[in-house]
Order: structure tokens, then sequence, then C-alpha cells
């Protein structure tokens, strides 16, 4: 399992295109917010949680359809298929390392990229800690849409329209915990739901995730 | 005698196709009647005044939505359990119709909230949650149509609902607590009134008649798109069989 993660992390480094495409759209969508809806302070800092939470989301999507794709094309899935590892924990291997290499480096940029959206004081520790729990929960959801159209030539749009609907929850309540956390509000319940959404599906999805990779692999 | 039998594609055309007549006369008359009924025979709203009527429409569509998907849902899993390829096509047939009822629900709401609440839209999680239902059905079909072979297609887009029903459960719970609503709560069919806990009286009875007809006659309509649909599917896959047979024989 370590040599699986270790060996999807050095591809992922090594490929190029792969880890810092995801930060630089992420950077470069909260450059065009302000840019788009106009530099007023006040309003940036209004909507800089959630655009921070959408901006978040989308660089998680856009680097989902290499998590499967380049095993699948060159066969390599067929062999960790085979391999004496079950499924379920190569797709959690891979959701992790899809993690690492994408949500983690997500998370550190997020305080970086509130300044420049003006996000409150207090807004930074709960941006940070709600994604912290809720980018987990992306990359498992993700791997679930890439396994589904793995098989596909052209899946990369499909998967988005797949895939963005079952964001939704993580999105609501983890956006929630940043607006709420920015005006000094009470976070428990959302932070909670959050969490909660996280660790169901860090623990289902993987099997289901799995399933679906059986019948592609077929 | 068991429901199984049905599951076979010829015995399920046949007798689909005896009682088909039937259901769309009875899926007409209801909703005609009903539709009639409520459009000119009964009063207008004391404050909603003609806009009540719409209620007609956006009841049964919105009713369906939800159910067409629970439908899918159920033949979901008999098409995994089961493997029966009737199943699996019938949950192909609801799809396109649940879309366009909430399709449907959605609009005659926003032509219904216009006047009412002043707007045409509102993020209210009733309305909200449809639009989330909406995009789920999209992604479903969207998913039947790519895929090349039948029974991956069947077996993708199952685990697609089964997971999707999840997820859109728990979008319904997230957007109530995201938002405050407008809408009204359950009016039409609800525990607490069947158990005499709460005796308000939340549609008055000379709408609740039509309103009834209007249901019946839309669940009919449903059933009946749904088994014409579902022997349109078997056809097709059946031609394509035949045309396969003949390729190689040729």
């Amino acid at each position: 399992m370590i040599a699986l993660l270790m060996r999807d992390l050095r591809l992922a480094l090594r490929a190029g295109g792969g880890f810092g495409l995801g930060l630089a759209f992420f950077l470069i969508l909260t450059v065009m917010v302000p840019l788009s809806v106009g530099p007023q302070p006040a309003l940036l800092s209004s909507i800089a949680p959630g655009v921070l939470w959408l901006g978040a989301l989308l660089a998680c999507l856009l680097s989902l359809d290499r998590l499967l794709a380049l095993d699948w094309e060159d066969g390599s899935l067929d062999l960790l298929a085979t391999a004496p590892l079950p499924l379920e924990s190569v797709v959690s291997i891979k959701a992790l390392a899809h993690w690492i290499t994408t949500g983690l480096p997500l998370v550190m940029a997020a305080p970086v990229l509130g300044v420049l959206l003006n996000l409150p004081v207090p807004g930074f520790k709960w941006v940070v800690i709600s994604l912290l729990l809720g980018t987990p929960a992306l990359s498992v959801i993700g791997t679930f849409g890439a396994a589904l159209t793995v098989g596909l030539k052209r899946g990369g749009l499909l998967m988005s329209l797949l895939v963005m609907p079952l964001y939704l929850p993580t999105l609501i309540f983890g956006a929630e915990v940043a607006r709420r956390g920015a005006i000094g509000m009470d976070v428990q319940t959302p932070l909670l739901m959050l969490a909660g959404i996280s660790a169901a599906s860090i623990a289902l999805l993987p099997f289901a995730s799995a399933a679906v990779l059986r019948i592609n692999l077929r | 005698m068991s429901i199984w039998e049905y599951a076979n594609p010829k015995k399920f055309i046949t007798s689909t196709e005896r009682v088909l007549p039937a259901l769309w006369a009875a899926s007409a008359v209801c909703i005609g009647v009903g539709l009639i009924w409520g459009f000119f025979f009964t009063g207008d709203e004391a404050r909603q005044g003609a806009t009540v009527k719409i209620i007609y429409l956006h009841v049964p569509t919105a009713m369906l939505a939800i159910n067409a998907w629970v439908m899918m849902l159920v033949t979901s899993l008999v098409w995994l359990v089961r493997r029966h390829h009737v199943s699996a096509l019938a949950s192909r047939a609801a799809a396109p119709v649940g879309m366009v009822m909430t399709l449907i629900a959605l609009v005659t709401g926003a032509i219904w909230g216009q006047p009412m609440w002043g707007s045409w839209w509102a993020w209210d999680p009733r309305l909200t949650s449809f639009l989330i239902l909406f995009l789920f059905y999209l992604g479903y079909i969207a998913l039947w149509e790519a895929i090349e072979d039948p029974d991956t297609a069947a077996d993708l887009t199952s685990f697609l609902c089964l997971v999707g029903s999840v997820f859109a459960l728990l979008s319904r719970y997230a957007v109530n607590f995201w938002n405050q609503g407008l809408h009204q709560g359950a009016s039409i069919f609800r525990a607490e009134a069947v158990i005499g806990t709460d005796t308000e009286e939340k549609v008055s009875n000379i709408f609740f008649y039509p309103l009834m007809l209007c249901i019946i006659g839309f669940v009919l309509l449903f059933v009946a798109l749904v088994f014409y649909r579902t022997g349109t599917e078997i056809r097709a896959r059946r031609i394509k069989a035949l045309i396969a047979r003949e390729r190689v024989e040729a």
C-alpha cells in the first residue's frame, strides 16, 4: 500500500502538469473574482469564504480525470486489480494520493488567497479548518466519479456533470462553516455535519468506487 | 404467480400492452376531468385569486418527480440483485419522464411564485433541492447515453442511482439548513393529519377533490409512459441483437 502511495505521489510530482496545475487554477480563479465583481473591499470580504470554497472545489474537480485515466490507459490499473491488494484499498490509496497532491496544497494556499479577497481575520482559521475537513471528502467522492467514467473516451465533461451534484452537500456545509466563522458566528453544527460527511464518505465510498471500477474492468 | 414473471421481456410486453390502452384512457379521463373541474368549477381562493389553480399541475408533477427517482432506485436495486434486464430498462425509461416532471414542477412553481412571492425564483430549500434533483436526473441520463455496452451502462447507472440517492437526501437536509424557506410545508398528505394530532385544514375540500383526481391521473400517466417506454427500450435492444446476428451471418 505504501509502495503504491509513493508511486502515485512520485508520478504526480515528476510527470509534470499534475501537481501545480490545481494550485495555479485556484490562484487564477481567485484573481478573476475581483476582476469580475469589482474591487469593493466590503463585497469581497463577504463573498471571500464562498469563493475560496468554490475555487478549491473546482481545482479538485479539474485534477480528477488524471486520477485513474492514466493508469487505465497504460494498463497498470488491470495489474492493480489482479494484485493481492484489494481494489478497495487501491481506490482509497488513489484518493489519498489525490488529496495529498491536490487537496493539501489547496488548504495551504487558501489563507494566502484569502488576503487577496480581503477575508476577515477570524475567517482565516475557519477557512483552513473547513477545507482541511472537507477536501478529503472531495477527493473520495471524486474518485467515485473518476471510476464511473474511466472507460470513456472523453469522460471529463461527463464526470464534472456527475461529480458536481455529489459535491453539493460538502460545499454547502463547508462554505457555511467558513462564512459563519468569518463573521464570528457559532460554527459547531455545520462543522459537525461537514466532518460527518467526510468521515462517512471516506468509510463507505471506496466500496462503491471499487465495485464500479470492477464493472469497468470487466 | 409471482411478480418476477414479468421479468421475462416477452411476458412484460404482452401484458403491459394489454393494459396500456386502459391506462392511457383512465389517465386522460382523470386529468381531463380534474383539470376542467379545477379550472372552471371551483371558485377562486380568497387571497390568491385564480393563480391557485396552477396547483393542479404543480403538485402532481412535483410528487411524481420525487417518486420517479424512488422508482428508479428500486428498479436499480432489483437489477443489481436479480439481474433482470427489464428492471434496468425500466429505470432508464423512467429517468427522462422524471426529469420532465421536475422541470414542469419548477416552471409551474416559478409561474405561481411570480404573483405570490413577487419573484420567479427564490433560493428556498424546496426550490433549491428540486433544482439539485434536476441535476441528478441530467447526470444519470447522460451516463446512460455515454456508455456503449448495455450491461456496463446498466451497472454503472445503478450505482450512480444508489450513491446519488444518498447525496440527494443529504443535499435536501443541507439546503434546509442553509436557508429558510418561503415555500409552504407539506399540506396534502401529512402523517399528523392521518393520526389526528393535526386537525388544521391546509387545503380546502373544494380544491382537494379535483386535485386528488389530477394526482391519480398523473400517476396513471407516469405508469403508462414508463410501460410504453420500457417496451420501446426492449424492442430497441432486440433490433440491435438482430442486426448484430445478421452481420455475423453475412
